[in-house]
């Protein structure tokens, strides 16, 4: 591995709920380009560790920098005017829009142009040429003008994924990119993660080990809101305490 | 490329039926010049619809007490009338500019919460404006209403008349002006995003967009465009009452909203027309009753959808594909 400079990263990151600890003094480095994966039993505080660092929630100590900023008390909206982004697990998207105005209003939003009022949606040639790249990039363009709550749950799948890319993220969180999408639709959400642009840091958090060994060339295994361990796919592979924790006999290391 | 310029720019393009729709209401004063009062009305009440759809319907947040800007133009150009200069263009521009201060103030507190704490609290700001209203009896005449408004000509030449020519054309300027302005914005990448605010908040923050800031501009504004309406209804008739705080006219305008749609521009104009005129035919039969009838409207509309009742040559031959939006 080269050291490529490390672009988001948390410090002794810690939440507590109450009495219950769901995020335990976490250090996680991604590094510029990364796929990175983030695995975990149902559980184990994936979804709080990504709400930490999008500013969804704020942590009880530590801290998050993105490309040496300290963004640990910023607002989520100037975290990913930064380039800090994320999808959903469960498809978060605009119902009453179609794809092509969903993606205009983003990449409008994203070039400064949000506040605009006086020049039509799609006058700027440079918004829409910009859709049309990810329309196709995303296999979206033949229900571009659709609207979004009558579209497939694959392509809204997609669809969500191609909101994150419009805000040109450097850093994309990936939750669960694949749960739930039917077998047939499968395929062409995985030939599009896969196809992401290598400039992108990617971290990953997802339950389907295919993917996750497919994709990720570093791995990062979650157990009770603390770091198990972390390693590249192989050293993951023959781990012997991650094997235990899919298998079940978790209870006994989580304090490892 | 331009397929998709073409579909992205479609929902701005003019449609041929608008230049006619603004025709026959300019010409409506002249054509049948014993209604040209109840055009004043409609346009004034049109310009109130126009106002809560920008932020009922392109951003989603409810409100019981739009008639707490309404009312506080109403009563600034009043007053500015009868103690500063009679001139209705000066008068609009001051009541408008009050109203969005009012709004820009509100918007502090009105965007806390969830609906429920809106409805109320938007409810109480306009009880808060009717009580005092009532009580400052020395400046706003409280209970009997502010009299002695005497109104200048407009753009200094055009007078008052009696027929109510003058103020139906003054009010449908105004009207066409700020429409024209919001159907600007709506159609505008702001406009998006205030829908994207509407259709699921929690995604706007994740691309970006600061959702509260978004929201307090858009509220200020729509304010701004209600001022408008009741310094225009104030100056047209010469006289501000407590009645333009009161609970019955955002529950009025919310109605018109409900008749004609929300989240379509026109949904605004549409439903003041609609609403004007069941009011004044149905009020001429039965005076005291015509609520009534309002009512049953209502509930047949909601039961049998917009489309079927407005539109029913083209609702009850094919069935529906998507689900009713009302």
């Amino acid at each position: 591995m080269s050291a490529a400079p490390i672009v988001l990263q948390t410090e002794g990151l810690l939440k507590k709920f109450g009495g219950i600890t769901a995020t335990q003094d976490v250090n996680l480095s991604i590094a510029q380009g990364a796929r990175h994966a983030l695995i975990g039993p149902n559980g184990a505080g994936k979804t709080t560790l990504i709400n930490l660092m999008t500013g969804v929630l704020e942590p009880t100590a530590g801290r998050i920098t993105l490309e040496g900023v300290d963004i640990t008390r910023m607002a989520p909206a100037q975290r990913v005017q930064r380039g800090l982004v994320r999808t959903f697990q469960i498809n978060q998207l605009f119902a009453s829009m179609t794809p092509l105005e969903t993606l205009a209003m983003v990449v409008s939003q994203q070039q400064g142009l949000g506040g605009h009022w006086w020049q039509p949606l799609g006058a700027n040639r440079r918004v829409v040429e910009r859709c049309e790249v990810l329309l196709s990039l995303f296999r979206l363009t033949e229900v571009m003008n659709q609207r979004t709550d009558v579209l497939a749950y694959g392509k809204r799948r997609l669809l969500e994924m191609a909101i994150a890319l419009a805000c040109e993220p450097r850093v994309l969180l990936l939750d669960e990119p694949v749960a739930g999408v039917p077998a047939g639709e499968r395929e062409e959400l995985l030939h599009t993660v896969a196809a992401l642009p290598a400039e992108v840091s990617v971290l990953l958090i997802e339950h389907d080990m295919d993917l996750v060994f497919d994709f990720a060339t570093r791995i990062t295994v979650l157990v009770n809101g603390a770091v198990l361990t972390e390693g590249t796919p192989q050293d993951i592979a023959n781990d012997p305490q991650v094997k235990s924790v899919y298998l079940g006999h978790g209870e006994a290391l989580t304090h490892g | 490329m331009k397929a998709m310029q073409d579909s992205l720019l479609a929902p701005s393009r003019l449609k041929a039926w608008e230049p006619a729709l603004w025709l026959v209401a300019f010409a409506a004063p002249w054509l049948l010049p014993g209604h040209a009062l109840i055009v004043n009305e409609m346009a004034i009440v049109a310009l109130f619809a126009v106002s809560l759809d920008l932020i009922l319907g392109y951003a989603g947040v409810v409100s019981l007490g739009h008639a707490a800007f309404f009312g506080f133009g109403a009563y600034t150009a009043a007053l500015f009338a009868k103690l500063v200069m009679p001139d209705p263009v000066i008068g609009l521009w001051v009541g408008m500019a009050a109203a969005t201060a009012l709004g820009a103030l509100c918007s502090l507190t009105i965007l806390r919460g969830s609906d429920l704490t809106r409805l109320m609290v938007t409810l109480g700001m306009a009880l808060l404006l009717l009580e005092l209203a009532n009580k400052l009896d020395g400046l706003t005449g409280g209970s009997d209403g502010l009299q002695g408004v005497v109104m200048g000509p407009v753009l200094g030449r055009f007078e008052f008349d009696l027929m109510g020519q003058t103020a139906a054309w003054y009010a449908l300027s105004v009207l066409f002006v700020l429409f024209a302005l919001a159907r600007r914005l709506v159609h505008s990448p702001l406009g998006a995003t205030l829908k994207a605010v509407r259709d699921n908040p929690l995604r706007a923050m994740a691309i970006g967009i600061a959702v509260q800031r978004r929201l307090a501009v858009v509220y200020t504004l729509a304010a701004g465009v209600a001022g408008a309406a009741g310094a225009l209804l104030a100056q047209t008739s010469g006289f501000a009452s407590l009645d333009v705080f009161a609970l019955d006219r955002s529950a009025d305008v919310m109605l018109m909203l409900v008749i004609g749609g929300v989240g379509w521009l026109y949904g605004g104009v549409l439903g003041a027309v609609v609403f004007k005129l069941l009011h004044d035919v149905i009020s001429g039969i039965t005076p005291q009753y015509w609520t009534f009838w309002i009512g049953l409207f209502l509930v047949v509309l909601m039961l049998l959808g917009r489309d079927r009742v407005l539109k029913p040559w083209a609702a009850w031959g094919k069935p529906k594909a998507q689900g009713e939006s009302a």
